[in-house]
């Protein structure tokens, strides 16, 4: 039974990997990561500039659910070129580098830096509904906007492939998919955080998070994100490959999400759920599962409920 | 499914129902309820509308937390302005704890309001049978703390180290606890050998604790700072070079043999942009 997969010729030695904002602040702690069986490595979003998060309470959870306005804190493109030129100096598994700016010409020139770097995919974080205070609606709440960062994106980015991440919070993702393809678009990474949800203390009467709203993560939003990738999919005829994530904490999770159509699997809430180890703990459950089904390699599963759908009609 | 202990990862508000004044600086809140702590752990608390920290348990018996604090920034500062009967969120209780065995011969040392956790392993280690040496420094007198409460331990034997000497021995904490470790492996001396050391306080103090440690040969578990911002792994603001273990859930007790393998233990530290910052 075979998990590796190959991605525009870069080989993720397992379908996981590790979301962008969870455990992504420094090359060591991506190596940990991969010590913990994550098959490949997306840095948290990167600026231009320095960018302060938000203050405390950022991230509070239940079994059920987590809420985080972290806000993207980054120190800059100069602390990124350290960092990530210290990770793939010697990068024991494929590195995503995400970039996130609050203009179209900001996510083409911090694009353009990272791009120098050679990381094996660029991620474009158009869709975190934690800063629309600062930045309004995110870019993935509309076609036009999406496909047109899309189009700048590609122009400065080589030949490193470029992955669109996609918001959830909309009724027509798979439309923005398809625009963010036409214009050049290699991937996609669905979905981020849901929402933007709220929590409110009783006792206080104050809402938790400090922003007062955040993106939901977590089990409960795996439906959302089952559903948006098949979309994605079809949207785009199983054409371009899809990180998918969102509320992965099993083998069989994240099966299901290859089934609507993802390649590669992005973990991240679980992290703080079943530990650091989750990578491997999700990857033995697949392998489990697969070779019991006698399914010999996990890529016979991606989209395979797009073909089961198109065989019974 | 999940492999972590049980913790709250979504704050509660206690109130404050008995406030200490300990010295200058620093408070000690009792709140009407128990997280379930263990000695070394560690709780995130909010203060509604200013901002949520890290703070170190001081006791929890199951009925009530203690918590000790510094007032130095933005939100410890609120904290301090607050009133017996006001609300705090707290979740937790997260990190690594102090661990030892039945009986053994345990010194603590415990730099500033790092006395906090160290009365908190005293009082439940002796249940254990342990025999306790607490080695209690600070700059002057006026910032010693929790001197009457280990004093009044049975099995714990109190040392003070003042930088001044306005009290006990006139300089650091880790120069007794050098002396100590000499004199107990010196064959001739009847003085039983420390099985264990306990440390919490400043980083510089920690660097050395752990030096004199790896010199005396003697196994050590020390408490490490780091900024914070879930508690629970997932952020990753906390971890610390090169092996990319997070303070939070690895630590903040951290035994000295992974210690030696973190070369940023006493250089340096990161903000909450992820910068490095030399001590």
């Amino acid at each position: 039974m075979n998990l590796s997969q190959k991605v525009y010729g870069v080989t993720f030695q397992n379908p996981t990997v590790l979301a962008s904002g969870i455990m992504g602040i420094t090359a060591s702690s991506w190596r940990f990561c991969v010590e913990n069986g994550a098959g490949g490595i997306t840095t948290k979003s990167l600026w231009l500039t320095e960018h302060m998060g938000h203050p405390n309470p950022t991230i509070i959870s239940t079994e059920h659910w987590s809420l985080n306005a972290v806000g993207l804190p980054d120190a800059g493109v100069e602390k990124a070129v350290q960092e990530v030129g210290d990770y793939l100096k010697n990068k024991p598994a494929p590195l995503i580098g995400n970039v996130v700016a609050g203009s179209i010409e900001d996510f083409g020139k911090t694009a353009e830096h990272i791009a120098k770097l050679k990381p094996d995919f660029l991620e474009v974080n158009i869709s975190c509904p934690n800063v629309e205070d600062e930045f309004g609606k995110p870019f993935a709440c509309s076609a036009p906007d999406a496909a047109a960062v899309t189009k700048h994106i590609k122009q400065v980015s080589g030949d490193i492939p470029v992955f669109i991440k996609l918001s959830p919070n909309v009724n027509n993702i798979g439309a923005i998919a398809l625009a963010c393809a036409e214009q050049g678009a290699d991937g996609f990474t669905a979905i981020n955080t849901v929402g933007p949800g709220m929590a409110i203390d009783l006792r206080s009467r104050m809402p938790i998070l400090a922003n007062k709203v955040g993106g939901l993560s977590g089990p409960a939003i795996k439906p959302i994100a089952v559903k948006c990738i098949a979309d994605v999919y079809a949207a785009t005829e199983g054409k371009l490959p899809i990180i998918g994530t969102g509320g992965v904490y099993t083998g069989e999770d994240a099966l299901e999400l290859m089934l609507a159509g993802a390649t590669l699997i992005g973990i991240g809430t679980a992290v703080g759920d079943r530990g650091i180890d989750v990578f491997k703990k999700v990857c033995d459950e697949m392998q489990y599962w697969c070779t019991n089904e006698g399914v010999e390699h996990v890529s016979d599963m991606v989209g395979a409920m797009h073909k089961e759908l198109a065989s019974r009609s | 499914m999940s492999s972590i202990q049980l913790q709250s990862r979504l704050p509660r508000t206690y109130k404050i129902i008995d406030i200490k004044q300990a010295t200058e600086n620093v408070r000690i809140y009792t709140f009407d309820g128990s997280l379930g702590a263990k000695p070394g752990q560690f709780v995130m608390a909010w203060v509604p509308g200013v901002d949520e920290v890290p703070l170190s348990v001081a006791y929890d018996d199951g009925a009530n937390i203690q918590l000790a604090f510094f007032a130095v920034g933005d939100c410890t500062e609120a904290l301090a302005r607050m009133g017996e009967g006001d609300l705090v969120g707290l979740r937790g209780p997260f990190g690594t704890y102090y661990e030892w065995e039945p009986g053994q011969h345990i010194a603590l040392v415990a730099g500033g309001y790092g006395a906090a956790p160290m009365f908190f392993v005293a009082s439940e280690s002796v249940h254990h049978g342990t025999t306790i040496e607490v080695i209690v420094g600070a700059r002057s007198k006026e910032h010693l703390l929790f001197l009457e409460e280990l004093e009044s331990l049975p099995h714990v034997a109190l040392h003070v180290a003042t930088n001044d000497g306005s009290m006990g021995f006139e300089g650091f904490n880790v120069t007794v606890l050098e002396n100590m470790l000499k004199l107990t492996q010196d064959s001739k001396t009847e003085d039983p050998a420390i099985d264990q050391v306990f440390a919490c306080g400043p980083e510089v103090m920690l660097k050395a604790t752990h030096s004199v440690c790896a010199k005396y040969n003697v196994p050590c578990q020390l408490s490490m700072e780091r900024y914070m911002k879930c508690g629970y792994g997932l952020c990753g603001n906390c971890v610390m070079d090169p092996l990319g273990i997070r303070m939070c859930t690895e630590g903040p007790v951290v035994k000295g043999e992974v210690l030696a393998k973190l070369d940023e233990f006493g250089k340096y530290h990161r903000d909450s942009i992820g910068k490095k910052n030399e001590f």
